[in-house]
């Protein structure tokens, strides 16, 4: 098992190297440079500039440096913001971007899985159309329409909630909501149709015939067995929270670093631009290594050697 | 569950191996409601793409200035005369426009699950066939693309390419499905791969061999027909994803480029004025829904009527 | 992964005794008592009428229609016939799980031990099943939890049913488990189903129906997915313990050799009814149904000529969903003739003692002898 999460874990180096690369060439290969303004910079400015941050070099070397300074945790200067590196920024922003995907992701679970159950228990009864309809709301709108019409009805009309920020758990409802929608319909739906699967097991047979209660069978020997396959698409699910919270960053005006994303693009802040990219592949590779540690805890016909 | 019941049930259903594979589903297809919904959304959605344009009140472009202008320079209501969705700030049938931006998504639609299916299916078929070293070779390959933060990439090809020629075409059009479909291609891949090594083994790929046929042809007229349902489900539910990234393209503004409009960008463009004419968002922002539900429900359908066991397991 | 244990050989279990039908039922009386259970109704299980029927797209299934029978406290009676032919559906119907949708049970009576199973609450019904009434389900593979340790899933009904402490439970199901034969069963309490071969499981399986000492056990095809050795090794087992606790079998099968070996009595069903009933010696040696004569004859035996064709039943029973109103075997049956055809026989008295059959040719007067 530790050798396995170990092997895993090693997996991730060669994933960041190659996006790295990719990145740094597509990012290169964007015409125009980070002293693009409004106002052109005189050319002798520009080339002390380009001098000055390595900008002048050849491609690989530059990359050399980027990469020396990222192994040993130094992301290097920002070029937009440049009384900042991009260490501060990542910093600064950090916590709560990750405070909102953890968030989105409990809120997820919770009500998602639920969903699923009550509406296979409740086959083809109401509880399973309840379900069923949260769900096709859940897929049919991307989350920055969510954001949008959240925004409108509970911000706007009734007021309950301010509409943007993030200076307290009142402003943190909303944009959870907004980014927990999409993952709350899919976590309902595979559990729904992973609990109509698992009512017809031999198992579940057995357990009705010990006599057991309905309550102890269905969450002793049904929800446990269900969730396994669930927890397959917990990966994808991360991987969506992690990169769509930057939309939902951005419409919220949320002081994370999802909302530089874009903004490193246009102004092309190379520097962020790699931060940014890299910390969401790290992410998105890292949580897929914890669902298959998870996956294993939880299924003990597999393990991993 | 191996009681009686369900042998009883198999001995019920009427002996029709010889109607084949495809009328089978088809009738099982016929009896899912969800499905059947799906599929008049799709058609619904195909024809607004195909006929969107001919039956447009209006062409997508054009600022009808006098009736803004008479409403102090505000968007129409819907139900306006002569602009049944009302109209956007600069006065331009948001019905036209969504007429239009119905036609860029069913195009994304189609032509990125093609770029998909492009890549993935010769990738996965050599992983398969061959086996070995290039198997191995090919599969990492597939797990560092499945490991990218997906959007992320997108959204950085699109503005990398944005300027280019090959950026241009199409009002930008091309570069969103070349983008969506360098990073959605592994699920295909995956697939087609598992699909060859499993029919690999059956044995009338090795009757076909011992007879002589070239690994070509065993390919091509044998393997892929034989897997190809699980294909048709994965292009699909890939539909939907495909829509949505385009979308969200557009609503962050790297996407179709103006003065076209895809549903994404109508959002975009409305959120500004969703306080006093919350039309520009919602009626976009339904159709968006209708086509996300319609290719999600025609998927899952499908994928239970083409295979009844792999229900709930995609 | 761990490797699966072996099973134990077959010589170092009990071998059956054979015993004539008198000392069978004198050695059961001992065997009760000894035992210490009482009789409370004059049969242990008494299924009147029952019909359980399945409500399909297709039309209605009659699973098991209009099926009589009793068993004895104590007795182990063979329900056999093809697979589709109602058999797994009475067992099901008697502990009430048959699936509800699609399935139903719409009329008679099932009385166990004086008690009106069908007019039971569900929480009563509850409190019978895995205390009274214990299951052996057919594939050892798929009928245990392969998420659950086999410790946790033998204490379950124990827990539920048996108000025992902590440690007495542990302790009863560490017995149960030696009992059944799992070498170590201290030691593999903690272990989960697929840490065990297929035999291992089934032994498993009769430790969870037997948990909690209860007076019925229904055994549901307990050894047709198993290997053929093992598959003895398992039989004797369930008739060592059943005759030890005093457990009444109801052993469904479709094998009239394994039937033979272990039961008393033989019910013998056809495309959802009973078609003959007799004590296992005169279901051998003067069957009055051709149906039963086609399963005796599909028997494989020892003398066979080598190369010989296996004897099998031409052709298929009919389908449930609207059944005529004649003798249901009579489209396989050689003997077949035309009252066969317009009316079926209803169950009457042979020769023997408790012989029933349900066929036109073998009653008085018929045009086989």
């Amino acid at each position: 098992m530790i050798t396995f999460i170990a092997r895993r874990i090693l997996w991730i180096i060669p994933v960041l190297f190659t996006v790295s690369i990719i990145t740094f060439i597509l990012m290169h290969s964007v015409p125009g440079g980070p002293w693009d303004r409004d106002k052109r910079l005189p050319e002798g400015v520009q080339a002390r500039l380009n001098a000055q941050y390595g900008l002048d070099q050849p491609l690989y070397s530059q990359y050399i440096n980027w990469a020396g300074g990222f192994v040993q945790g130094n992301l290097g200067p920002s070029y937009r913001y440049q009384d900042r590196t991009v260490n501060n920024i990542v910093a600064d922003g950090i916590g709560t971007t990750v405070q909102l995907g953890v968030m989105a992701f409990i809120l997820a679970v919770l009500v998602g899985i639920p969903l699923g159950i009550f509406a296979a228990l409740g086959h083809n009864r109401w509880p399973d159309y309840l379900s069923t309809s949260v769900s096709v709301v859940g897929i049919a709108t991307p989350s920055f329409v969510l954001a949008i019409l959240l925004i409108v009805f509970f911000a706007v009309q009734l007021r309950w909630f301010p509409t943007s920020g993030w200076k307290g758990p009142q402003y943190w409802v909303l944009p959870t909501i907004a980014l927990a929608g999409f993952p709350i319909a899919q976590i309902a739906r595979y559990t729904r149709a992973s609990m109509l699967e698992v009512t017809r097991k031999d198992y579940i047979r057995t357990a009705q015939s010990k006599g057991l209660r309905n309550r102890a069978v269905v969450i002793r020997h049904m929800v446990r067995n269900a969730l396994i396959p669930v927890v397959t698409i917990l990966g994808p699910i991360l991987a969506f929270l992690v990169t769509g919270s930057f939309i939902i960053e951005t419409i919220f005006a949320i002081p994370g670093i999802g909302r530089y994303y874009i903004t490193a693009i246009g102004t092309r802040d190379y520097s962020l631009l790699m931060a940014m990219t890299m910390l969401y592949a790290f992410a998105v590779a890292f949580l897929n290594v914890i669902v298959d540690v998870l996956y294993a805890y939880i299924d003990p016909r597999i393990r991993y050697s | 569950m191996a009681t009686n019941a369900t042998v009883l049930e198999g001995r019920l259903a009427k002996p029709k191996q010889s109607a084949g594979l495809w009328s089978d589903a088809f009738g099982r297809l016929r009896k899912n409601r969800l499905a059947i919904l799906g599929l008049v959304l799709v058609i619904l959605l195909l024809s607004a793409g195909l006929f969107g344009p001919i039956v447009a009140p209006w062409d997508y472009k054009v600022q009808d200035l006098q009736a803004i202008f008479a409403n102090g320079n505000r968007p129409l209501p819907p139900f306006s005369p002569g602009h049944l969705f009302g109209t956007d700030s600069l006065g331009r049938d948001l019905l036209s426009r969504m007429l239009d931006g119905a036609r860029i998504s069913v195009t994304v639609a189609f032509v990125v699950q093609i770029v998909i299916l492009g890549i993935g299916v010769p990738i996965g078929a050599l992983a398969g066939w061959f086996g070995g070293r290039l198997d191995n070779a090919l599969m990492r390959f597939v797990d560092v693309i499945y490991a990218f933060p997906d959007l992320l990439f997108i959204i950085l090809l699109s503005v990398a390419f944005r300027e280019t020629a090959f950026g241009q075409a199409l009002d930008g059009l091309f570069l969103v499905f070349v983008a969506i479909g360098l990073v959605s291609w592994v699920t295909v891949a995956r697939l087609v791969r598992g699909q060859i090594l499993a029919l690999k083994e059956t044995e009338f790929v090795e009757a076909a061999r011992a007879i002589g046929v070239s690994d070509r042809r065993i390919v091509v007229r044998h393997l892929l027909p034989n897997g190809i349902s699980p294909i048709i489900v994965a292009v699909t539910l890939g539909i939907p994803s495909a829509i949505l990234a385009e979308a969200t393209l557009a609503f962050i503004g790297v996407g179709v480029q103006p003065p076209r409009a895809s549903w994404g960008s109508l959002i975009a463009d409305g959120e500004k004025y969703v306080r006093g004419d919350p039309h520009l968002v919602l009626f976009p922002a339904v159709a968006i829904a209708l086509a996300l539900i319609g290719f999600t429900f025609l998927g899952d359908g499908l994928r239970d009527a083409l295979d009844p066991k792999l229900k709930g397991k995609q | 992964m761990e490797r699966p244990e072996g099973d134990v050989p077959a010589a170092d279990l009990p071998s059956i005794i054979e015993l004539s039908p008198d000392e069978v039922r004198r050695s059961r009386s001992d065997a009760l008592t000894s035992a210490g259970v009482v009789r409370k109704a004059d049969k242990l299980l008494e299924v009147r009428g029952l019909k359980t029927q399945f409500f399909t797209a297709d039309g209605i299934i009659q699973a098991v229609d209009d099926v009589s029978f009793d068993v004895d406290y104590g007795e182990t009676l063979g329900l056999v016939g093809e697979s589709g032919c109602g058999k797994s559906v009475t067992a099901l119907s008697i502990a009430r799980l048959v699936p509800d949708p699609p399935g139903k049970i719409v009329a008679g009576q099932i009385l166990f031990d004086g008690i009106d199973v069908l007019s039971l609450s569900n929480e009563a019904m509850r409190k019978l099943r895995g205390k009274e009434i214990g299951f052996i389900f057919q594939d050892p593979l798929t009928s245990l939890n392969p998420t659950l340790t086999i410790g946790y899933q033998i204490g379950e009904s124990i827990r539920e049913h048996m108000g025992l402490s902590e440690k007495a439970a542990r302790d009863r199901i560490v017995e149960l488990l030696a009992k059944v034969g799992i070498p170590r069963p201290a030691d593999r309490l903690k272990d989960y189903p697929h840490q065990f071969s297929g035999g291992m499981r089934q032994r498993v399986m009769i430790a969870i129906a037997l948990s909690c000492d209860p007076k019925l056990l229904l055994a549901d095809e307990p050894t047709t997915a198993l290997d053929v050795t093992i598959q003895a090794q398992i039989l004797e087992l369930i008739q060592t313990l059943s005759s030890e606790f005093g457990t009444a079998v109801l052993l469904i099968t479709h094998d009239l050799g394994i039937a033979a070996g272990m039961c008393h009595r033989v019910n013998v069903m056809y495309a959802g009814r009973i078609v003959e009933t007799a004590t296992v010696d005169d279901m051998f040696e003067n069957p009055r149904m051709p149906y039963a004569w086609g399963l005796l004859d599909s028997l494989p035996r020892i003398d066979d000529i080598r190369g010989a064709k296996l004897r099998t039943i031409e052709g298929m029973p009919p389908l449930l969903i609207s059944p005529p109103d004649a003798c249901r075997f009579g489209p396989r049956c050689r003997y077949v003739r035309d009252v066969c055809r317009e009316d079926e026989p209803e169950l009457t008295v042979r020769a023997g003692e408790g012989h029933l059959a349900r066929c036109w040719a073998t009653e008085p007067g018929g045009w086989i002898s």
